[in-house]
């Protein structure tokens, strides 16, 4: 590991990679095949208090940190990206909003059953009109007497349809806002809509071609009335509110990415050693061990990369290029880490058996989710003034 | 009540294990160090006990190098008060006696009322040490539980041989050993890894404890010879011509395997 972390930050990440072997991978297969989410791995991660990794116990937390929670994320995707990408979800985008928008109120209610693993919420950004252009969001939110009705749709969101989800936070338009210049901008404003709200449908979910065994819908909004108080932060800050949610997201995914590259460089070694060919064992061959050379670049690189990031978010310090670095360089040696683990198995890593086959269908979606990699690729420019 | 669960690092099971041919002794550079997976047992049945008893105190406890304070502080993690560890280059190598009298005497240094052991390590695989301590410190011993009640004042179990079941049980103060039978450990969470940082966590030596591990007065194991394990040779091929079921049986048969 790396001389960066303090022997406890350690001892979490041998646990929760203990906790993955034992408890997470044997099932992974399966769950995969069948599309499902198992509740009773959720469960046990409840009891592991990973859901509750960087918040503070006051809440029923671990009182750790982003640091913390990357560790775990990292630890798990190493066998099972849709485990890891659950718990990303349920505490980048379900729990974390609350904790730092919801009022005293709010997170007393939610957040307990959130942090125990008890329920699950989505975060509802995405809109078949409105992605790496969050802003074109066309859901909407008019404040009626003490309710808001929400009416639109929202796709690809996460977490949306388990048997334990309790809410998903929405982003809607609530009004216009008139700029100092004159012009005239959309209000956006982030609301709680709680499950089984009458009018708001999670419609069956997805069949995805990678993180099958994440519970992923498309949502519709039907005059759906839910209390005002359900307001998530300041009505017009959700623009900034879920783009802080997203940077500190793309940091947990940049540590999912170097897990996944991590679990294909282990499943690389191994294989190479044993597997023989022509006589030899393949990994004698300079070219195969050149390959598996370079997916360990990769994985140091990435890990690096998002320990950094993490570092700065929990120091308060400005995180936001380091995120997009990250998650840019950790996703690519995902991606690149399944192939060449996938071609090293040979056929083998064809079958849907092997790890690395699911590793090689699971990681495309690490370029895509939580702002593509062109999307990063704007960040970073961005922030060196060039636009 | 203060339980005593003994726990030990041992090379962990998946990995390689080799015999260091120098010194007769496991290397342990050749493989990744775990906590005993038996010990967890041991140390769950002693947590889920006070978990339910405000008034239960548990304590782990190793003799083990210097090395082996984290594996040892994970007790602490998953939940154990304190941990007490005996670490002396001297008793590098000890054999079971010197084992039994080290931990012996550390046990009643700290005082207890139930000592908590595996039945067996998954490195040294002796089987006896429960024994050999409840007959040092004189208390009551029952071994190989795959299950166990604890009261205030009774330890109770089942101890299962090969065709039958006993039960068994002692007044306390008692050494007892579990089997695998019993529950897997829990993980430690992270509230309790931090936790440990705070716990006490005692390194003792053997002059500490009185013992003085080159006594000659007393009974030793000494080694005289080490090797390699032979390798493996190839094994017997049964080509099967109407008679196959017959030789495997009578094979079976020569070579006592049935
Ligand atoms: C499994 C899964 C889970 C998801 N979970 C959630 C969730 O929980 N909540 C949520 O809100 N969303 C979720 N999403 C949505 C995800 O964040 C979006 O799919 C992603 O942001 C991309 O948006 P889009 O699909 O609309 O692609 P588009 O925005 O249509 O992009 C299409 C392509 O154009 C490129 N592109 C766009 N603009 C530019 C530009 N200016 N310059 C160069 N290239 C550009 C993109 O990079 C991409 O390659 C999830 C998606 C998936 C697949």
């Amino acid at each position: 590991m790396m001389h960066d972390l303090s022997p406890e930050e350690v001892q979490l990440y041998d646990m929760v990679c203990e906790f993955a072997d034992t408890v997470v991978a044997p099932q992974s297969y399966e769950a995969d095949r069948s599309h499902t989410l198992s509740m009773d791995v959720v469960a046990q991660m409840g009891e592991l208090g990973l859901f509750g990794l960087p918040f503070p116990e006051q809440y029923g937390g671990q009182g750790g940190d982003y640091m913390a929670l990357g560790l775990a994320i990292e630890a798990l995707a190493r066998v099972d990206q849709s485990i890891a990408i659950t718990l990303e979800a349920a505490v980048g985008l379900g729990a974390m909003p609350i904790f730092r928008h919801g009022t005293e109120e709010q997170k007393a209610e939610r957040l307990p059953d959130l942090v125990a693993g008890r329920a699950l919420a989505g975060f509802g950004l995405t809109e078949s009109e409105a992605g790496s252009d969050a802003g074109a969001t066309r859901t909407t939110a008019v404040l009626d007497g003490d309710e808001w009705v929400v009416n639109g749709s929202k796709q690809f969101i996460t977490n949306s349809g388990t048997p334990i989800t309790s809410f998903v936070t929405v982003t809607a338009v609530t009004g216009e806002r008139t700029r100092p210049d004159g012009s005239v901008s959309k209000e956006l404003s982030t609301i709680i809509v709680p499950n089984g709200t009458p009018g708001f449908t999670v419609a069956p979910g997805y069949d995805k071609s990678g993180w099958r065994a994440s519970d992923t819908h498309p949502l519709t909004f039907d005059d759906v009335r839910v209390p005002a108080a359900n307001l998530l932060g300041e009505r017009g800050r959700g623009f900034a509110n879920f783009l802080r949610a997203l940077d500190e997201g793309r940091v947990a995914i940049a540590a999912l990415a170097t897990g996944a590259a991590q679990g294909c460089l282990d499943e690389a070694v191994a294989y190479a050693k044993t597997r023989n060919v022509f006589g030899v064992p393949i990994a004698s061959h300079q070219y195969i061990a050149f390959t598996i050379a370079q997916m360990q670049a990769r994985v140091h690189t990435s890990r690096l990369a998002w320990h950094d990031a993490a570092r700065r978010v929990d120091a308060g310090l400005p995180f936001k290029k380091e995120a997009a670095i990250a998650k840019l360089v950790a996703s690519d040696a995902a991606m690149l880490n399944a192939r060449d683990a996938t071609q090293i198995f040979g056929g083998m890593g064809f079958m849907n058996e092997s790890l690395v086959a699911r590793h090689y269908r699971d990681s495309k979606i690490l370029e895509i989710g939580e702002g593509t990699n062109e999307v990063q690729l704007m960040v970073i420019a961005r922030e060196l003034g060039l636009e | 009540m203060k339980i005593i669960v003994l726990v030990k690092e041992v090379p962990d099971t998946y990995g390689d294990r080799k015999l260091d041919l120098e010194t007769g002794l496991a290397d342990r550079a050749a493989s990744e160090a775990v906590l005993d997976e038996i010990g967890e047992r041991a140390l769950e049945v002693a947590l889920s006990f006070a978990d339910a008893h405000d008034d239960a105190e548990v304590v782990v406890m190793s003799m083990a190098p210097e090395t082996a304070a984290p594996t040892i502080r994970k007790g602490l993690a998953m939940g154990a008060a304190a941990a007490v560890h005996i670490a002396d280059p001297g008793l590098a190598g000890a054999d079971l006696g010197l084992t039994a009298r080290v931990l012996a005497a550390a046990i009643r240094r700290t005082g207890f009322d139930l000592v908590i052991a595996g039945n067996l390590s998954t490195d040294g695989s002796g089987g006896v040490l429960p024994a050999m301590l409840a007959e040092l410190l004189d208390v009551p011993n029952a071994t190989a539980l795959s299950s166990i009640e604890i009261t205030a004042d009774s330890v109770s179990g089942t101890r299962s041989a090969d065709d039958a079941t006993m039960r068994v049980s002692a007044t306390l103060p008692a050494v007892v050993s579990i089997t695998e039978a019993m529950p897997s450990a829990r993980f430690p969470n992270f509230k309790g890894i931090m936790a440990a940082k705070k716990k006490p966590f005692e390194t003792l030596t053997a002059a500490d404890l009185g013992v003085e591990p080159h006594d000659l007065s007393v009974a030793m194991s000494i080694m005289t010879a080490i090797a390699e394990k032979p390798a493996r040779a190839a094994g017997l091929k049964v080509t099967d011509e109407g008679d196959g079921g017959t030789r495997i049986a009578e094979y079976l048969v020569e070579n006592r395997l049935v």
